[in-house]
């Protein structure tokens, strides 16, 4: 196995015409208790477009994009090292404060999360009333803009005060999906958002992610492989904690520069 | 398909389910006993005056412990005041903020604490209140069911919070609001229920408490009217007629612990009631 440098292969985007990447990530490392996760990754993420994370399970994939909005720091035994930033700002500056860095950079967690106490309508809304957003025409437009965006509108638009978690597990997640779009990120983490989902559901939220990355810069972590090839415009596969190999999806699951690459997209290991 | 030794399973089966019957049983026939002897005795005796009158000298028929009802709420409207803020900050501090370190001790002084005996309690807040003031008081009652309910509440609180299931806190701080807000407006507000019952059951608990206000209470067989004079309380009346020889006070006793009954049994019924969840999934 080669030693991990600062410049993994193709840590760098190949295609210029992406415009300057949405964030830079140097020589970022994790640990928990000591133990280290994550070992010196370096990639840029693409501004408005998908950049999907893969690799076998505890590759150090979900530890990667909690360490892109500060999310470790709920856990008091995780330590962050390395650089990153989020258009040219160093999100780990001593000056900038997490509540901020996640405002830019929202989440999708794999399991839905609806608020149980709260409305479809508050759900969406949660992040804006609670940072202080109290104009109601405001809210209302947000609502209605981000669960459009989210496929969700006309599915309830005709009950919006109903109980979020009466809704369907898909639309739970697309209503989650609207919830973190509804304060207006920068980028959207997504910790494989459909891998619970039927495939129904799974295809909508495909779509939908599709559709968001006209206007957001998304990067999504998941299991399956196919999902990768079909929606990422770049890919980066972890493994073992290191990130063996990134690049555009295309040349990833193509002709890949690494055996190991090359292994576990045909489903040689993984 | 029949193992050979199936009925001799079935039976041992059938043995455990009878004994675990039988137990459980056991657990609820004092609730019943208690509670049918309460009616027998105490149902009869209670009438408007009950509710409505003072306590009359013996000898005179007739009168109630109104000064005794009254008195009790106005303890437990104080220790609430002064338990339940204590309480849930410290289980919200134990459940959101605590290092698991010092976290042990806290737990371990609350645990602590909900096992010292009451009157223990009552002597602590004669010495601290009651001494230096010169006089017993309601005020010094109502502090000492207020210290008795923090460890209570405390550890209740910190429970419930605990049942907030993680993805929550963690969806609404990717969301960028602040953790304070994250904590009363999403974790608190979805374990609300749980919390509020657990304060109820502990105002029920203290509200059936005696020996602390021996010490701190006092009683007083009319109206207090200010919180720095003696107080009457159910519990301390029901105990003065219990242990008197006439059966007049006797029956007034049973009537004073039929309504005291009644009435947690009413907070607890209550609380179920008030809190019904707004869609079905609070905890």
């Amino acid at each position: 196995m080669p030693p991990t440098t600062d410049q993994t292969p193709g840590a760098t985007l190949e295609n210029k015409s992406a415009g300057a990447p949405a964030m830079t990530v140097r020589r970022l490392s994790v640990s928990f208790d000591g133990n280290q996760v994550l070992k010196n990754a370096s990639l840029d993420i693409a501004a408005r477009a998908v950049t999907a994370i893969i690799g076998p399970s505890g590759c150090g994939k979900s530890t990667f994009l909690r360490a892109l909005n500060r999310m470790h720091e709920l856990n008091p035994q995780a330590r962050v090292e390395g650089e990153i930033r989020l258009f040219g700002e160093d999100i780990y500056a001593r000056n900038v404060e997490p509540v901020v860095v996640r405002r830019r950079i929202g989440m999708v967690f794999q399991k839905s999360n609806p608020f149980p106490t709260m409305s479809i309508v508050e759900n969406v809304t949660v992040g804006l009333r609670l940072n202080g957003v109290r104009n109601r025409r405001l809210l209302a437009e947000r609502t209605e803009q981000s669960l459009r965006m989210a496929a969700l509108w006309d599915e309830v638009k005709d009950r919006l005060h109903a109980p979020a978690i009466s809704l369907s597990g898909g639309q739970q997640q697309r209503l989650c999906i609207a919830r973190a779009l509804a304060v207006q990120p920068e980028v959207v983490l997504m910790d494989e958002p459909a891998s619970a989902l039927d495939p129904l559901a799974t295809a909508r939220i495909e779509d939908l992610i599709l559709e968001l990355k006209k206007d957001y810069t998304i990067v999504i972590v998941t299991h399956n492989m196919q999902q990768a090839a079909r929606m990422s415009d770049y890919t980066a596969f972890f493994y073992l904690g290191e990130l063996v190999e990134f690049g555009p999806t295309a040349k990833i699951f193509t002709s890949p520069s690494q055996r190991r690459t090359e292994d576990y997209v045909t489903g040689r290991f993984g | 398909m029949t193992a050979p030794n199936h009925r001799w399973r079935k039976f041992k089966n059938a043995v455990v389910q009878t004994l675990t019957f039988a137990c459980a049983i056991l657990v609820i026939s004092p609730l019943l006993l208690v509670f049918y002897h309460l009616v027998k005795l105490g149902f009869s005796s209670v009438n408007l005056a009950f509710f409505t009158q003072l306590p009359r000298p013996v000898g005179e028929a007739g009168g109630g412990m109104a000064n005794a009802i009254v008195g009790t709420f106005i303890l437990l409207g104080q220790a609430a005041l002064f338990g339940v803020p204590v309480g849930v900050l410290g289980g919200v501090f134990l459940s959101e903020y605590g290092s698991s370190r010092l976290n042990w001790w806290i737990r371990f002084a609350a645990d602590v604490l909900n096992g010292v005996p009451s009157i223990t309690w009552g002597i602590v807040v004669w010495t601290l209140l009651v001494v230096p003031m010169h006089s017993f008081s309601a005020l010094a009652g109502g502090v000492v069911l207020g210290m008795m309910m923090i460890p209570l509440v405390m550890r209740t609180t910190e429970e419930v919070l605990q049942l907030v299931p993680g993805g929550y806190r963690e969806a609404a701080l990717a969301l960028g609001i602040a953790q304070w807000r994250t904590i009363a407006q999403i974790v608190v507000r979805t374990a609300l229920k749980g919390i509020i019952t657990g304060v109820l059951l502990a105002l029920a608990r203290v509200a059936g408490e005696t020996a602390p206000l021996l010490f701190t209470a006092l009683g007083n067989l009319g109206w207090a009217h200010k919180l720095n004079e003696p107080i009457a309380a159910m519990p301390l009346q029901i105990f003065i007629y219990a242990i008197s020889p006439y059966d007049d006070w006797h029956r007034q006793a049973w009537a004073g612990a039929f309504v005291l009954l009644v009435l947690v049994l009413a907070v607890n019924i209550g609380v179920r009631f008030l809190t019904r969840d707004r869609f079905g999934e609070r905890i």
